[in-house]
C-alpha cells in the first residue's frame, strides 16, 4: 500500500512479492485533501453524484444488440480465443474445408496488424473480414457489430470470430456470440488455465489443439484438462488436431448441432 | 492491455453523466473493483491519467475500492471467501464453484462541481 495516500499499487507480483513502483496521483495528495476540506466548509460548490455504472456496460449493450440480430436471423456465432500461435487460423481453414459448403459461413478475423489471416480464410473459400485493432489487444462488440454489417451475413449461417491472439484481454469483452471457445495447444504449458484463469472461466468449450504432437512432448493432456476444469467445472473439452484431423468429427458435429439449434430457436416473427 | 479500453469507458460514463447532470469538473472518481475482476489496477490508473487529459476529469483523483471475492460451492452449497478463481471449496474440496461477487468493475460515484 502507498504510504503517502493509502492506495493499492496493483496486483503485479515479482517472485511472489508485490511490485513497488513509483506511482503518481493527479496531484499532490495533501493539496487535494485540503481542497476537499475546503469543499466541506462550503467554499466550493462541490457535490457527490451517484452513478453505480458498470465499466463494461457499453460493450455489453453492443453485444446484446449483436446477439439479438444473430438470434433473429438464426446465425450461430462462435468467439475463438487463444494465445498467439495456438493454431486458430489453421483450425478455421481446416474447419471450412471439412464443412465443404454444407452450411453457409463467414469469418471475422481480429489481429493488431495485417490482413494475412483474412486472406487465408478467403483462399479457403469463405467470406472474411479483417479487423485490425492497431494497438488494441482484443475485439469489442462495437467493432464486431460493424464487421457483421459489412459482411452481410446470410440467415441460418455460421459466424466464426477469431479474436486477437491474447489469453487475457478478450475474456472480458462479450461480442454477442453464442459461445466462447478457448483453444489451448499442447505445445504450451499444462498450467496455462491456472495462469490465465479469466479466459478459461469465460469459455464454454476448450479445444486442446495440436494433439498429433503429443507423442513428441512431455505435455500431460489430462492434467491440462483437470486444471482447466478447476477454473470452469462445466468446461466441455474436445481433443483435436487441425493437422491430422483427429477430433475434427466431434468439433464439426458440435458446430452443426449449434447451427441447428440456432435455426430452431429463431423467433416466430422472423420466419418467412 | 485492455485497461486502456476500461479507462476510456470510465471517461465515457463520466462525460455522459456530466451532460445529464450538468457538472463541468470532476474532482474525485470512486471506482469499485472486485478482487476477482480481470483488471490490473496500476495499469488502469495509468490509463485513467492518459485518457482524462484535456477532459473534465483531468487531474481527478481516482479512488479504488476493492471488494472481496465470494464463491458458492455448487456441490455442498457453502458460501466462502474466494481469493482466486482456481480455489476449491474449503468444505468439500469441489472445484464446482460459482463466483457470487467480487468480479465486477463499477464507477460508484463522483465528486463534481
Amino acid at each position: 500500500m502507498c504510504t503517502t495516500c493509502g492506495c493499492g499499487t496493483g496486483q503485479t507480483l515479482i517472485n511472489g512479492k508485490p511490485l513497488h513502483k513509483a506511482h503518481r496521483h493527479s496531484g499532490p495528495m495533501h493539496f487535494r485533501a485540503r481542497e476537499v476540506d475546503a469543499d466541506v466548509q462550503g467554499v466550493s460548490a462541490s457535490r457527490i453524484v451517484k452513478l453505480e455504472q458498470d465499466l463494461l456496460a457499453k460493450n455489453n449493450g453492443y453485444a446484446e444488440a449483436n446477439r439479438s440480430y444473430l438470434s433473429a436471423h438464426g446465425i450461430f456465432a462462435l468467439n475463438l480465443m487463444s494465445s498467439p500461435g495456438s493454431g486458430k487460423t489453421t483450425l478455421l481453414v481446416k474447419t471450412i474445408a471439412a464443412l465443404n459448403g454444407s452450411l453457409p459461413l463467414a469469418v471475422i478475423e481480429g489481429d493488431q496488424q495485417t490482413d494475412n489471416d483474412a486472406a487465408r480464410i478467403r483462399a479457403a473459400g469463405a467470406p472474411a473480414i479483417q479487423i485490425n485493432t492497431g494497438k488494441g489487444c482484443h475485439l469489442d462488440a462495437q467493432m464486431v457489430g460493424q464487421a457483421m454489417r459489412q459482411l452481410g451475413l446470410q440467415d441460418d449461417s455460421l459466424l466464426l470470430i477469431e479474436n486477437v491472439g491474447n489469453l487475457v484481454c478478450p475474456a472480458s469483452f462479450d461480442l454477442g456470440e453464442a459461445h466462447k471457445v478457448v483453444i489451448l495447444s499442447v505445445t504450451e504449458g499444462e498450467d496455462k488455465p491456472l495462469k490465465y484463469p479469466d479466459m478459461f472461466r469465460a469459455a464454454e468449450v476448450m479445444l486442446l489443439n495440436k494433439c498429433d504432437l503429443l507423442p513428441h512432448l512431455e505435455f500431460d493432456a489430462d492434467l491440462a484438462i483437470e486444471y482447466a476444469r478447476r477454473i470452469n467445472h462445466k468446461l466441455q473439452v474436445i481433443r483435436i488436431s487441425a493437422t491430422s484431423g483427429a477430433g475434427m468429427p466431434e468439433w464439426l458435429a458440435w458446430i452443426k448441432s449449434g447451427c441447428r439449434n440456432a435455426v430452431a430457436a429463431k423467433p416466430e416473427a422472423s420466419l418467412g | 492491455m485492455h485497461e486502456m479500453s476500461l479507462a476510456e469507458s470510465m471517461l465515457q460514463i463520466i462525460e455522459d453523466a456530466a451532460r445529464k447532470q450538468g457538472f463541468t469538473r470532476v474532482k474525485t472518481v470512486w471506482l469499485e473493483i472486485g478482487q476477482l475482476a480481470c483488471v490490473e489496477q496500476e495499469s488502469l490508473r495509468f490509463g485513467f491519467d492518459v485518457v482524462t487529459r484535456g477532459s473534465i476529469a483531468e487531474q481527478a483523483r481516482l479512488e479504488i475500492i476493492e471488494t472481496a471475492g465470494q464463491g458458492r460451492c455448487e456441490k455442498c452449497e457453502q458460501n466462502f471467501p474466494l481469493a482466486a478463481l482456481y480455489e476449491a471449496c474449503p468444505e468439500c474440496g469441489s472445484y464446482d464453484v460459482k463466483v457470487t461477487s467480487g468480479d465486477g468493475m463499477r464507477v460508484k460515484e463522483l465528486e463534481v462541481e
